[in-house]
C-alpha cells in the first residue's frame, strides 16, 4: 500500500541537506508520495529505507508477463474489486489445454487451428493467447515431443504442467529465450519447481485448496528467489472457486497481504467456470477443449468485462463508403458507438450493396441511447450531412434512418429540404432485405 | 500461517419476494417461489446468507412468435401453437417459473382482446403448477387493458405483472394492489432511475416486497457490461442499506441473446463463429451466467438447453454453502 508523505519522511535521513533540490526532507517526502520525484534524488537514504519504500510502491497484485518469440501475455496489476470503480486492466489470458498423450499429428493440427483462430468483434481481432501442455503420460520425452509439435506450428506462449517437476527439463530446454508458466508447485514438490523456475527463468504456478497453504508456499518460494508466481486456488466446486478468488483479491487489495499478491489461474472445464473466471478475477484461464462456438462468446465476454467503463468503444464519426457507392446510391445514417457502427457496416458490406454510411458524432452511444440522451436528432443528422458535403456529392438524395428512430423522419425532412427520408429496418440484419425489397424497387 | 480473510459487514440486505400463491393462500399454485434475502454479494457464503438460490424462468408466448430465431421454433415445435402445452413443456424442461408474454395481435393478425388474454393466462395456469409472470406486449395502452383484465380474472394468484416503466406504471400497480399480485419495474440501466421508479411505485401503496426490479440488460457483445455493472452497483447499494435498491433483480438474457445476430443467423456468417446451434445456446447461457454472477435473482431464458446449464451452475454455486459452515 502506498505510504503517506509523513510515513516516508520518517524513513529519510531528516538532515535537510537540500541535495535533492528541496529545502527539507519533508518537502522531498511529500513530492515522493505524490510520485513527482524519484527516490534516487536523495543520496543518503539507507538501504533498509530504500527496500521499504520500494516494497510499498510495488503494485498489490504483481504483474506477470509470459513471453515467447513475438508474443506477450500479461496478468496482474489490478487495482479494484468491481469494474465500475475504475476498470479491469489486463484481460485474462486464454490458454487451451493439449495433452502429451495425444498423437503428434493431432497436436500439430489442433495447435495450428488454435493458433490461426481469429474472430473480429467490433473491429477488434480476438485470438487465443497460447497453449497449456499437460504431462498426462508422465513421460519427459512425450512432453518434449508435444511441445516441439506445438512449436512447429505456433510461437504463442506456453504453460507446462506436470505432477513431476523432473519431467519438465527436456521440454523447457527447447524453449529459446521465453518466459513460460510451469507448474503446479504444491507443498510436496515446491522446492524442485522453484529450482526449475529459476534455472529456466519461468513463471511458476502454485497450487493449493486453501489460502493459508498458498501463502506459505509463495513465501517459501520467494525465499528461494523466485518471484514471478501465479496462484491456482483449487475450489471444490464453482461456488468455492468464487469464494477463493474473491478472498485472494480482497487480501491483496484491501489488506495489502503480500503473500497472495499475485495473479490467479483457473483450470476450466464447464462454461460456468469460464464465465466466472473472466468476471471474477482470474488472470489466466486454461480451457479444457477448443471449440469455435464457445471461444467466440468467451473472447467477447472478456472484451466486454475489460472495457473501460468510463469510455465506450467508439469509431471516428464521418462518411464511410462501402462497396464503392456512386452518387446515386443511398446514404445510411447511424451513430459512432462501435457496436452499432460495425453491426451496420458488416451487414452492408457482406450484402454487396453499395452505401454511403454516415456516422454521426453521438458521443459513442447506441442509436436509442443517443436518441434518448439528445445526441442523435434531426439537427445533428442534418449537420453531419452538410459536414460530409453530401449535398454536393449525392445526386439522388435518399437518406435512410435506423428503424428504431422512425419518429425522427418528419423532423429530418424539415431540416433537409430536397432529401427523400426513408425509415430503414429496426435491426441491421434486415438491411439486405430492405435493399432488395425497398431501395432497389424505387 | 493463519490468514485473516477480510469480511465486509453489510448493514443492509435484499428483501424477499414470493411469487405465486398456494390454494391455502387464495391461489391455485402447487409451488411458490421465493427470491431475495441475500445479506452479502452473490454466493459469498463465507460472509453472509444466500437463503434463496437464483431461479430460472422460461419465457413462452400466447401464440407462435413472429420474430423468434428458427432454432427456438425448432426447440419448442410441438407446443409452440398452444400456450398451455408450451407451459407444461417449459415446466418439464426445468423451469422454476413461467413467463407468459402476450402478443399485440392474435393468430389471425387481429389485435389481442382482453378476453383472449385472460383465456390464455387461465389455460397456462391450468397446465402448470408453477408461479406465473405475465407481460403485456409493450405498448402502454394495450398493456394496461390486457393486464387489468388478466389481473382481475386471476385475483389472489400472486402473479407478477409487467412491465412497469416510468411512463406507464400507475394502472398496472393499481390493479396489482387490488388483486393481490406483484409488479416488475424496469428502468434503463441506471441506479438512480431504478430507485426513482421503485419510490414512485411504493408511494402508490404497493409494499416493496411485491416489487421485482428489472435494471435492463444487454446481450453478450451488445452492452452486457453496462447492465452487469449497474447490477453490481445496485446490489452494493442494497447491502449498504439503501432501501429503494433492496428489491430482487429480474433480467431477460433470453430475450437479449436471441435478438443478437449470433443467435438469429446461421448462414453467411464468419467461420470463426462456429456451429450455429451451439453458438446460439452458448450466447444465451453465457449472458445468463454472467448476470447471475452480478446478482440476478431471476433470469428469464428461452432455450431448454440453456435452462439446464444455468440451473446446474446455480446448484454448484449454492452447494458451496456447506463448505463454510
Ligand atoms: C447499453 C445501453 C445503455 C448504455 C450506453 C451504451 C452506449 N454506449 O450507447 C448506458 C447504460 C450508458 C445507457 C444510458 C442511457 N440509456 Co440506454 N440502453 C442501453 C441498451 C441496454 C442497449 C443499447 C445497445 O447498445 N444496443 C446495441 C446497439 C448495436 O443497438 P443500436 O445502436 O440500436 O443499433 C442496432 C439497430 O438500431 C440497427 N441500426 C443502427 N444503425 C442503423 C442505421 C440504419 C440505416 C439501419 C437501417 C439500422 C441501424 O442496427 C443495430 C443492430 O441491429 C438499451 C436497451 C436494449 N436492450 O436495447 C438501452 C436504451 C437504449 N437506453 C435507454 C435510455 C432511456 C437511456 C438513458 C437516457 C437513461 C437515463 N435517463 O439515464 C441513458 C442515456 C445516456 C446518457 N444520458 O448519458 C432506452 C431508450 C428508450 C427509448 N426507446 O427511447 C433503452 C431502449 C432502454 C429502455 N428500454 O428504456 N444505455
Ligand atoms: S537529499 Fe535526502 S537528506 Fe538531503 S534534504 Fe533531500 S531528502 Fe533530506
Amino acid at each position: 500500500m502506498a505510504l503517506t508523505g509523513i510515513q516516508i519522511y520518517k524513513l529519510l535521513p531528516q538532515t535537510n541537506c537540500k541535495e535533492c533540490g528541496f529545502p527539507t526532507c519533508l518537502a522531498f517526502a511529500m513530492k515522493l508520495a505524490a510520485k513527482q520525484v524519484e527516490l534516487s534524488a536523495c543520496p543518503y537514504v539507507s538501504e533498509e529505507a530504500k527496500a521499504q519504500l520500494e516494497e510499498s510502491a510495488a503494485p498489490p497484485i504483481r504483474l506477470i508477463t509470459l513471453k515467447s518469440n513475438g508474443y506477450e501475455v500479461k496478468a496482474g496489476n489490478e487495482v479494484v474489486m468491481f469494474r465500475h470503480e475504475k476498470t479491469f486492466y489486463n484481460k485474462p489470458g486464454l490458454f487451451v489445454k493439449l495433452q502429451s498423450s495425444a498423437l503428434e499429428e493431432e497436436v500439430k493440427s489442433l495447435a495450428k487451428r488454435i493458433h490461426d483462430y481469429c474472430v473480429n468483434y467490433v473491429g477488434i481481432e480476438l485470438q487465443v493467447d497460447g497453449f497449456a501442455v499437460e504431462d498426462d503420460t508422465h513421460q519427459p520425452d512425450k512432453l518434449k515431443a508435444t511441445l516441439a509439435a506445438i512449436r512447429s506450428v505456433s510461437n504463442k506462449p506456453v504453460m507446462i504442467f506436470s505432477d513431476y517437476p523432473e519431467n519438465l527439463g527436456p521440454a523447457l530446454e527447447q524453449l529459446d529465450n521465453e518466459v513460460p508458466l510451469i507448474g503446479c508447485a504444491t507443498s510436496d514438490n515446491w522446492e524442485k519447481f522453484a529450482d526449475l523456475a529459476k534455472r529456466f527463468k519461468a513463471a511458476l504456478a502454485v497450487k493449493a485448496d486453501q489460502i493459508e497453504t498458498l501463502a506459505e508456499l509463495t513465501e517459501k518460494i520467494k525465499g528461494k528467489g523466485v518471484e514471478d508466481l501465479v496462484l491456482v486456488p483449487m475450489g471444490k466446486n464453482l461456488g468455492h472457486e468464487l469464494m477463493l478468488q474473491t478472498q485472494l483479491r480482497r487480501l491483496a487489495l484491501k489488506a495489502n497481504y503480500r503473500p497472495v499478491g499475485y495473479p490467479t489461474l483457473a483450470f476450466c472445464s464447464s462454461q460456468a467456470q469460464m464465465v466466472q473466471a473472466i468476471a471474477k478475477y482470474a488472470g489466466f484461464l486454461v480451457l479444457d477443449a477448443f471449440a469455435e462456438d464457445l471461444l467466440y462468446p468467451l473472447l467477447v465476454l472478456r472484451q466486454n468485462i475489460y472495457t473501460d467503463p468510463q469510455k465506450p468503444i467508439q469509431v471516428q464519426p464521418g462518411l464511410y463508403e462501402i462497396n464503392n457507392p456512386q452518387p446515386t446510391d443511398p446514404v445510411l445514417v447511424t451513430t459512432n458507438f462501435s457496436i452499432t457502427y460495425f453491426s451496420v457496416a458488416n451487414e452492408v458490406e457482406s450484402s454487396g450493396y453499395p452505401a454511403h454510411l454516415l456516422v454521426t458524432d453521438a458521443e459513442g452511444m447506441s442509436v436509442l441511447t443517443a436518441w434518448a440522451a439528445g445526441k442523435f436528432d434531426a439537427e445533428r443528422i442534418a449537420k453531419a450531412v452538410r459536414a460530409a458535403n453530401l449535398e454536393e456529392k449525392i445526386t439522388r438524395k435518399r437518406l435512410v434512418l435506423p428503424g428504431a428512430v422512425a419518429v425522427l423522419s418528419g423532423e429530418v425532412e424539415a431540416e433537409l429540404p430536397g432529401w427523400e427520408v426513408r425509415v430503414g429496418p429496426r435491426e441491421a440484419v434486415d438491411i439486405p432485405k430492405f435493399y432488395k425489397q425497398v431501395l432497389q424497387v424505387n | 500461517m493463519p490468514v485473516e480473510i477480510p469480511k465486509e459487514k453489510w448493514p443492509g440486505s435484499v428483501l424477499t419476494v414470493t411469487l405465486g400463491a398456494l390454494p391455502s393462500e387464495g391461489g391455485t399454485r402447487k409451488r411458490v417461489v421465493t427470491v431475495g434475502g441475500e445479506t452479502t454479494l452473490p454466493f459469498l457464503h463465507f460472509e453472509g446468507e444466500i437463503p434463496n438460490p437464483p431461479v430460472v424462468a422460461i419465457e413462452i408466448k400466447d401464440r407462435k412468435p413472429d420474430d423468434w430465431s428458427p432454432l427456438l421454433l425448432e426447440a419448442w415445435k410441438d407446443v409452440i401453437d398452444d400456450p398451455a402445452q408450451w407451459a407444461a413443456a417449459a415446466e418439464a424442461a426445468g423451469a422454476d417459473l413461467i413467463v407468459l408474454a402476450l402478443s399485440l395481435t392474435n393468430r389471425n393478425g387481429e389485435p389481442t382482446t382482453p378476453e383472449e388474454a385472460v383465456a390464455n393466462v387461465k389455460a397456462v395456469l391450468g397446465a402448470t403448477g408453477l408461479p406465473l409472470i405475465v407481460l403485456g406486449p409493450g405498448q402502454a395502452e394495450v398493456d394496461n387493458t390486457l393486464l387489468v383484465a388478466v389481473s382481475e380474472a386471476t385475483k389472489g394468484e400472486r402473479l407478477a405483472l409487467g412491465i412497469c416503466e416510468d411512463k406507464n406504471y400507475r394502472t398496472i400497480v393499481a390493479t396489482a394492489m387490488a388483486n393481490g399480485h406483484l409488479v416488475i419495474a424496469r428502468t434503463p440501466m441506471d441506479v438512480n432511475l431504478a430507485k426513482q421508479l421503485n419510490i414512485l411505485i411504493s408511494d402508490m401503496g404497493l409494499p416493496l416486497n411485491c416489487i421485482l426490479m428489472d435494471p435492463t440488460t444487454g446481450a453478450l457483445g451488445y452492452g452486457i457490461e453496462y447492465g452487469y455493472s449497474v447490477m453490481e452497483r445496485l446490489r452494493l447499494a442494497a447491502l449498504q442499506g439503501d432501501k429503494m435498491t433492496q428489491l430482487p433483480m429480474i433480467v431477460t438474457p433470453g430475450f437479449e441473446a436471441w435478438k443478437a445476430k449470433e443467435s438469429k443467423v446461421g448462414e453467411g456468417v464468419p467461420k470463426a463463429w462456429g456451429d450455429w446451434l451451439s453458438r446460439a445456446i452458448n450466447w444465451e447461457t453465457l449472458t445468463a451466467l454472467t448476470l447471475i454472477e452480478a446478482g440476478a435473482d431471476i433470469v428469464v431464458l428461452r432455450h431448454p438447453e440453456s435452462v439446464k446449464r444455468v440451473k446446474a451452475a446455480i446448484e454448484e454455486l449454492m452447494a458451496a454453502k456447506t463448505l463454510v459452515s
